[in-house]
């Protein structure tokens, strides 16, 4: 493996509930400020939601905005401001030579539900049911809706992986420029889960949707009081480069992706499984070169389900217990489940970290369940580490998809 | 329907299907597609407004009806008769 070229990440374009910027978000999330509020979905009611309220405009046409999804136009903002934010403009490169790879947990449930709703005021008549349908609700649409507005010629598709999405997009991503498909890769994730009904109801019907009075306090991973997922929508993708062509243009380095592992639970379609979890930490960990007490920062995947913040510590008690180094935190108690963002907007959250060196929390833990204690678990209050080195990001998601993704503050070396 | 509601109701579609766009000047006699930015997907969104709005059928076959805004008063003018223009939906 030692043969691959290194990669790195020159660039991040987001939409969070909690920021639409990484220094925005940054600040929020050290600040303790959550992006959870109320909203409201046909069928469903009121319930609670992460919601993003970037400038669609910015990157997009009015029209393409009415055209496309939202999955779509928030694939657009996270790539133009990723692009802006890597200094690269696509005008002056070849076009054919960047990759789009955008991880999702679902697409096409909105749209589908949108048409179904509209159908049904003219008696299921189906002659008004739209033309826009397929091109909406294709599983590569939001990768294509962002080739289509910013000219991109080369590989531009969507990774269904659950709510592992987001890190299987970046992990493909730089795949993909190791192999020599593309010279620059734009990664990560995005959700428009939030206008989709069925999501909520689903997991209401599962028993995993997470309700409060304060919103604020509904998303509260590890809290013995924690009752589901708050659903978020959300974007974040990478722009990728191999280190020589980063260098050779004197990038910006945000980090360098050191290590990976995708493995399967091959045991239950929703409930998660420690031992497979650990398996990836620990393969992550082997394909970095790491033992696990040189990880400074995990961020974990832990969503408020009761089990599946059990299970998820006690795979990261069997694999950091020992680590007096390590510290554990996680982003969705600010911002929710951004689903197919999840993977990139977490670590996103986490690679000021290497600048700053300091782990944002973990908030809302008034009672730590006694289930979920892990180690150095960074509750309610940022905490300064000093010099962090390595941010290992956890992605898991139903039908068993587990993701790690090992980044290393860049240095030359 | 008269004739300027009729065109009304088509620059009304038009401003919704392309925002982008400025509609207050199109010429009667010139194709839409070279006065403005309108591919087949917006024509199909024409034609689905139509019918949303006013209960109006076109066939695929009559599409070409509907090239000028003179083409759909002319093609229109019997099918929108009696109806009412709805502007702004």
């Amino acid at each position: 493996m030692s043969a691959l070229p290194r990669i790195v990440i020159t660039g991040v374009g987001l939409t969070s509930p909690n920021g639409n910027s990484l220094a925005e978000y940054r600040k929020n999330l050290l600040a303790g400020v959550s992006g959870v509020k109320p909203w409201t979905i046909r069928h469903v009611g009121e319930t609670l939601a992460g919601q993003c309220d970037f400038d669609a405009l910015r990157w997009q046409k009015r029209k393409e905005l009415r055209r496309g999804t939202r999955a779509g136009s928030i694939g657009i903002w996270c790539a133009g401001e990723t692009l802006a934010d890597a200094g690269i403009d696509v005008a002056t490169r070849d076009r054919s030579r960047i990759g789009v790879y955008v991880g999702t947990t679902e697409h096409g449930n909105v749209e589908t539900e949108n048409q179904i709703h509209e159908v049904a005021q003219y008696d299921f008549d189906l002659s008004y049911w739209s033309h826009h349908h397929n091109p909406r609700t294709v599983a590569n649409n939001p990768a294509g809706e962002i080739a289509l507005s910013y000219g991109i010629t080369g590989p531009a598709y969507c990774i269904g992986a659950a709510c592992a999405a987001g890190n299987l997009g970046l992990i493909h991503g730089a795949q993909m420029l190791q192999l020599g498909e593309v010279d620059v890769a734009i990664g990560g994730g995005v959700s428009e889960s939030i206008h989709t009904f069925g999501i909520f109801a689903s997991f209401r019907a599962q028993g995993a949707l997470a309700s409060h009075a304060d919103p604020s306090k509904a998303s509260r991973p590890f809290d013995k009081a924690r009752n589901g997922i708050v659903v978020s929508e959300g974007g974040c993708l990478f722009t990728l480069e191999r280190l020589e062509d980063a260098q050779r243009r004197g990038a910006r380095i945000y980090g360098e992706l050191v290590g990976h592992c995708v493995n399967s639970d091959a045991s239950d379609f929703v409930l998660p499984l420690a031992e497979r979890q650990n398996e990836c930490m620990r393969g992550a960990l082997a394909r970095a070169g790491l033992a696990p007490n040189e990880i400074d920062i995990v961020s974990s995947h832990a969503t408020a389900t009761p089990l599946g913040d059990q299970q998820e510590c006690e795979a990261m008690r069997a694999v950091f217990g020992d680590s007096a180094r390590t510290h554990v935190n996680n982003t969705k108690s600010f911002i929710g489940h951004t689903m197919g963002a999840a993977g990139s907007l977490e670590l996103a959250g986490n690679l000021p970290s290497f600048d700053d060196g300091w782990a944002h929390a973990t908030i809302n833990v008034d009672n730590l369940d006694p289930a979920c204690e892990v180690r150095n678990l960074v509750m309610n209050q940022p905490k300064e580490l000093g010099t962090v080195d390595h941010i290992l990001n956890l992605s898991f998601g139903m039908l068993g998809i587990n993701s790690a993704v090992v980044v290393r503050r860049f240095t030359a070396r | 329907m008269n004739r300027e509601e009729i065109i009304l109701a088509i620059q009304d579609i038009i401003k919704a299907i392309a925002p982008d766009e400025d509609v207050s000047d199109l010429k009667t006699d010139v194709r839409l597609r070279d006065q403005i930015e309108l591919d087949s997907m917006d024509f199909l969104d024409i034609v689905m407004e139509l019918r949303k709005r006013y209960g109006v059928q076109v066939p695929e076959d009559d599409y070409k009806e509907l090239a000028t805004l003179d083409g759909c008063v002319a093609y229109l003018g019997p099918k929108m008769r009696g109806k009412t223009l709805k502007v702004g939906v």
